[in-house]
């Protein structure tokens, strides 16, 4: 069998919509959301270096190596900002980010 | 390799570097001098404002591409970044005293306040995917920290990770319709896009415009992708509250007319539905919402949900006189946002901050002007005439006909007449109810704020040549 361009967008939409679940089921800590969130841009950057193949052509993979940079700055900012409310809150679970409702 | 790579003109980016390179230097000053600098970095932050407004307003009208095709100026991008640096500025200029006196001045807050300024100025002159993704993220990651700003509060913590938890994911999904969009047209760049797609789109295109619609209505809090609005604008230091609701919204919005003009004219039947759906749904929930709100930050959370409706019913037109209405109820809606969190940020006793609507009970006998200023914006938001709120609403609404969409423009109508519920409670609140204790003098920035677009509401309905002009010759720049 040969592993074609919609192998490759088969299982980049498979990660994605485990991200998207991932973030929207998940009832227990946020740490798992953020992991959600890296599958999500994993997912992405499959379906660019897919496609930079098929089309020949390399702004994909320069697009996939931005998003990688990108995503390492977000999973820092996340992380700070987990911490800092983990300080306030002395809790990370999903359930106790509720001070806001209405 | 013998590919000899011109040098790209700087000319065009010279805001954003100036931006930038003076943000640097601020970060270094700052660090130099500690914690004590917050004061004199707020007033260098705002003449790097100034200065790159200066130089926005110096671009040339005529549209440039430079950077290898990535950064694009045309007079809507002048009109739109000229918009955002005077949100940011405002931004700033609101959050002197309240940060002072909740004794959170830390000089990261301009600094943070500048970054996310590159990263709008850089979304609304992107003319490629990247360009446009990279912007967003700068523009975004900011965001998130300064929404956590009050970093012992725990509504402004939770508030902030809310917003990083939905922001990452809206982006994740723009990204996603990102590459689905490069990978069936071949091309990341927003002309190439557009010549390749002619008239009707594949199933896999639709898939990724889709997801494209998902990620640019979550950055302007668009139905049905609101769900952060409330509970960020709420939780939020109510200077930073200020900030999202003007500065974002002008990029986002300019960024949403960008992808959807620039990108996708060929196309227009495809994503108009997605937009006219979004416009309804966000006129509606803003209107319906809001009526149950005590919160003042949590009602204009909700009202701008519904501006930001109202704003795209102009661009579910796809015509030159839609786009107009865009960029001429954005502007409007710029200052009467300002004029309303300026009041909000006055209500204040020693070191206890007001924000629900009863507190606002009795301002026309204890404040008599800043009730009569805060009543023009409310008449305003409420679509009005004389004032300019209603002048913005009319654009919109007359384009919407002229493109045949007769029922958005019915049913915009109709929402704006229940939302006017909510906006004439407030004047209600506070002409005709028992006054409550006089609230502390307002500090000198928030009265420069709430003069300038008190005066810009009431005023406009003299002089509003200027800025149709100004908004025609924009919206004219990308047809």
């Amino acid at each position: 069998m040969v592993i074609g361009l919609s192998h490759y967008l088969t299982v980049a939409a498979l990660l994605f919509t485990l991200g998207v679940f991932g973030i929207f089921l998940n009832r227990k800590n946020v740490i798992v959301i953020l992991m959600s969130v890296e599958l999500i841009l994993l997912a992405v950057n499959i379906n660019m270096v897919a496609f930079s193949t098929h089309l020949n052509d390399i702004v994909g993979q320069v697009f996939a190596l931005l998003i990688l940079t990108v995503a390492a700055a977000e999973a820092a900012i996340g992380l700070a900002i987990l911490v800092v409310f983990y300080r306030n809150r002395g809790s990370i679970a999903v359930e106790d980010v509720n001070m806001m409702r209405g | 390799m013998n590919t000899a790579l011109a040098i790209p003109a700087f000319g065009p980016v010279l805001p954003e570097i100036i931006l930038a390179a003076g943000v640097l230097a601020l970060v270094l000053f700052g660090a130099i001098r500690g914690e004590g600098s917050s004061g004199i970095i707020n007033i260098l932050a705002l003449v790097l404002i100034g200065a790159a407004l200066v130089a926005v307003l110096m671009l040339p009208s005529e549209r440039v591409e430079t950077m290898g095709g990535s950064f694009v100026v045309d007079s809507f991008a002048k009109f739109m970044k000229a918009l955002t640096l005077i949100a940011s500025s405002a931004g700033i200029i609101l959050s002197l005293d309240f940060m002072r006196r909740a004794g959170i001045n830390r000089f990261e807050y301009p600094i943070l306040i500048v970054l996310s300024t590159i990263g709008m100025l850089m979304v609304i002159s992107s003319n490629d995917l990247i360009a446009l993704y990279l912007g967003l993220e700068l523009l975004s990651l900011s965001s998130y920290v300064i929404a956590a700003f009050d970093r012992d509060n725990v509504r402004s913590t939770e508030a902030g990770l809310k917003y990083f938890v939905l922001g990452a994911l809206s982006s994740g999904m723009l990204l996603y319709g990102a590459s689905l969009v490069y990978g069936f047209t071949g091309s990341v760049s927003f002309p190439t896009i557009a010549t390749t797609l002619q008239g009707s789109a594949g199933f896999g295109l639709v898939f990724g415009l889709v997801f494209v619609a998902a990620g640019i209505a979550f950055k302007i809090s668009a139905v049905p992708f609101h769900m952060w609005t409330p509970d960020v604008y709420e939780g939020a230091p109510t200077p930073v509250t200020a900030f999202f609701a003007a500065a974002p919204k002008m990029a986002g919005m300019a960024m949403a007319v960008r992808v959807f003009i620039d990108a996708f004219p060929g196309i227009l039947g495809q994503w108009q539905q997605i937009i006219v759906f979004s416009a309804i749904a966000s006129m509606a929930l803003g209107s319906f919402a809001a009526i149950g709100q005590r919160n003042l930050k949590r009602l204009m959370a909700y009202s701008s949900i519904g501006n930001v409706g109202f704003a795209l019913v102009g661009l579910a037109t796809g015509t030159s006189e839609g786009i107009q209405g865009v960029v001429i109820y954005m502007a409007i809606y710029l200052a009467m946002t300002l004029g309303t969190f300026a009041v909000i940020l006055s209500m204040r006793r020693g070191d206890r901050m007001f924000e629900t609507i009863e507190d606002l009970s009795g301002l026309s006998r204890t404040h008599p002007l800043m009730a009569f200023c805060l009543a023009m914006m409310m008449f305003s938001l409420a679509g009005i005439p004389p004032l300019a709120g209603f002048f913005a609403k009319f654009a919109v609404f007359t384009a919407a006909i002229n493109a045949n969409l007769v029922t958005l423009a019915v049913i915009g109508v109709v929402t704006s007449v229940i939302g006017a519920y909510y906006y004439l409670r407030i004047v209600k609140v506070m002409y005709f109810d028992e006054a409550v204790e006089r609230y502390d003098a307002m500090p000198s920035g928030v009265r420069f704020v709430l003069a300038l677009s008190s005066v810009f509401v009431v005023l406009y309905v003299l002089f509003p040549a200027p800025l149709t002009a100004a908004a025609g010759a924009a919206a004219r720049s990308l047809f």
